[in-house]
């Protein structure tokens, strides 16, 4: 099952809905490994969409299990790319081109709906017209509050920072700006005092 | 009277120190022997002569040697000043709206000369003087922001107001309890106070942003905020928290009431003129629990607010672990007599301790 209930948290943590199509004169689609399950759902309800949409679609860990499928719902366009930092030159480049009505619909992963929704909020598209719904792993993109490295794919509360080794306690705490939560040393008080790792929801 | 400003560390050795006077006009944030969180907002048109209360900014015997804690932190790490491209002009704001204050506040000290858009100014502690021309970046030698904050006591929370909401777009955090700019920055009101515990369920943060988005020019306000913090650290920011956290555990029975710090926030609130930005100074008082002991009435108090605590604010607040210690050295210091309302220290009314 590719959804999650997360439950409910701070206020600068991001909520997700489900995708639900909206009128447009072009349709961005960003989807991410399970997220394909989102776009066959969006696609169902909505019968015009597919002929002014672009779909860019992440293989992530779901590799290309999906991709027949994705190919054949129609869209204008249609690009499958392996990471989200390979399909980001193109999608910078979509977004050059992106006029007035463009609807944004992201799915995946909240690391890269978060990336994808700076990159689009950074281009101008305001946050009212970009939808948001998670599928898939529920790992999170973490900022080390001390040297600043961005750690991916978080599932254990604590975790170790990829780059200066902290070892840090995973918060809710949420800053658009860096699509990223906040990790904190864990035992800063009690230098090696560091709790067992369990995965972030259990 | 002439400020005789003292040369002292904020890290390290620790040489911080109040002076009698300082004592005497501490910002004490307890009104009643509790505490909860409230919007405890009141209009900021000055106070009693002396207090911290009289000027717009206050400016004390730390101003020295605090401007160069600042200016290490920076150049530690610049990301304790950030400032969103939108944000220059409530840049310039802030540098009128500081340089005319502590012109007018406090002449022996700062002077502004202004003809036109050229600008003279002269900041005498600092041995800082520049002619530069009023809203060209150019003409000094940081962002306007980053310029007079380098020059002025406490941190600045620079707010663009928009969408019905005040949104953290510049700042200068360097004497911080325990919140990151670098990280925050962009967020909005809820946003950047989403980790603070109870007072979101309490409704505090609208009312408190209801307050602030209506603050007109000329009208500022002011509120106190607190925390508690071992040894007179300002830079007590999440950045280096895996360096001073250990500091927490360093007190013992004998130490507690010297290296136990109240750490208090004078935050005030003013609207900006061109940019009808916000910008929101939070000045931090630091005093010793043997310091705070020597006036009666806040001795009592203390003990009885830090008692009766909820364990979730003294946890936010990161003392919890040390409560008990710090609560056992402060009873000694509470013989039970009632207090008076308000804040200030009322020594020649209060009764004398009896133990």
């Amino acid at each position: 099952m590719s959804r999650f209930k997360f439950p409910p948290s701070i206020r600068s943590r991001p909520v997700y809905e489900t995708l639900a199509a909206r009128d447009g004169k072009s349709h961005l689609i960003i989807a991410e490994a399970e997220g394909a399950e989102a776009v066959f759902d969006l696609a169902k309800n909505a019968e015009n969409l597919m002929a002014h949409a672009h779909i860019i679609y992440i293989q992530g860990r779901s590799g290309d299990v999906y991709a027949e499928r994705l190919a054949s719902l129609g869209a204008r366009q249609f690009y499958m790319g392996p990471s989200y930092s390979a399909a980001l030159p193109r999608l910078r480049r979509v977004l050059s081109d992106a006029k007035m009505g463009l609807q944004a619909y992201l799915t995946g992963t909240e690391g890269m709906m978060g990336q994808a929704m700076l990159e689009l909020t950074s281009a101008g598209i305001p946050h009212t017209a970009i939808q948001c719904e998670h599928r898939g792993s529920t790992a999170r993109r973490m900022q080390c509050v001390h040297c600043k490295g961005i750690t991916e794919d978080v599932t254990t509360d604590p975790f170790v920072c990829s780059h200066c080794g902290l070892n840090l306690f995973v918060r809710d705490h949420y800053s658009r700006r860096l699509a990223a939560f906040q990790g904190v040393c864990v035992d800063a008080e009690d230098p090696g005092n560091v709790p067992d790792q369990v995965e972030i929801y259990q | 009277m002439t400020l005789q400003f003292n040369d002292e560390t904020f890290r390290d050795d620790y040489t911080f120190t109040n002076s009698q006077r300082a004592i005497d006009r501490f910002p004490f944030p307890f009104h009643e022997d509790s505490y909860m969180y409230s919007v405890n907002m009141e209009q900021h048109q000055g106070g009693p002569k002396g207090s911290v209360y009289e000027n717009r900014f206050d400016v004390d015997e730390h101003y020295i040697s605090e401007m160069k804690d600042r200016a290490q932190v920076l150049a530690e790490d610049p990301l304790r000043c950030q400032s969103l491209p939108h944000m220059n002009l409530a840049g310039w704001d802030l540098l009128e709206l500081i340089m005319v204050s502590k012109s007018e506040d406090y002449p022996d000290l700062f002077e502004l000369h202004r003809d036109g858009n050229n600008w003279h100014w002269i900041n005498r502690p600092l041995g800082i003087e520049d002619k530069f021309v009023f809203l060209d970046n150019a003409s000094l030698p940081y962002g306007p922001m980053e310029y007079i904050t380098r020059q002025t006591q406490g941190d600045f929370a620079v707010l663009d107001q928009r969408d019905e909401n005040l949104w953290l777009d510049a700042g200068m955090i360097t004497t911080q309890a325990d919140w990151s700019l670098d990280f925050d920055i962009g967020m909005n009101f809820f946003e950047w106070h989403a980790p603070v515990p109870k007072a979101n369920e309490m409704g505090i943060f609208i009312r408190a942003l209801k307050f602030l988005l209506n603050v007109q020019q000329g009208t500022p306000a002011r509120r106190l905020n607190w925390t508690m913090t071992v040894n007179p650290l300002l830079d007590t920011s999440p950045e280096n928290y895996h360096k001073w956290g250990v500091q927490k555990t360093g007190l013992t029975p004998q130490n507690v009431g010297s290296k136990q710090f109240l750490r208090v926030e004078l935050q005030t609130f003013f609207r900006l003129p061109r940019s009808n930005g916000l910008v929101f100074p939070i000045r931090c008082y630091l005093i010793a629990l043997e310091d705070i002991v020597t006036v009666p009435k806040w001795g009592r108090r203390l003990h009885r607010v830090l008692r009766d605590i909820p364990d979730e604010l003294a946890t936010y607040k990161g003392f919890i672990d040390n409560k008990p210690m710090i609560v056992d050295y402060l009873s000694k210091f509470d013989d039970g007599q009632p207090t008076s309302a308000g804040i200030w220290p009322e020594k020649d009314s209060e009764p004398e301790l009896v133990v």
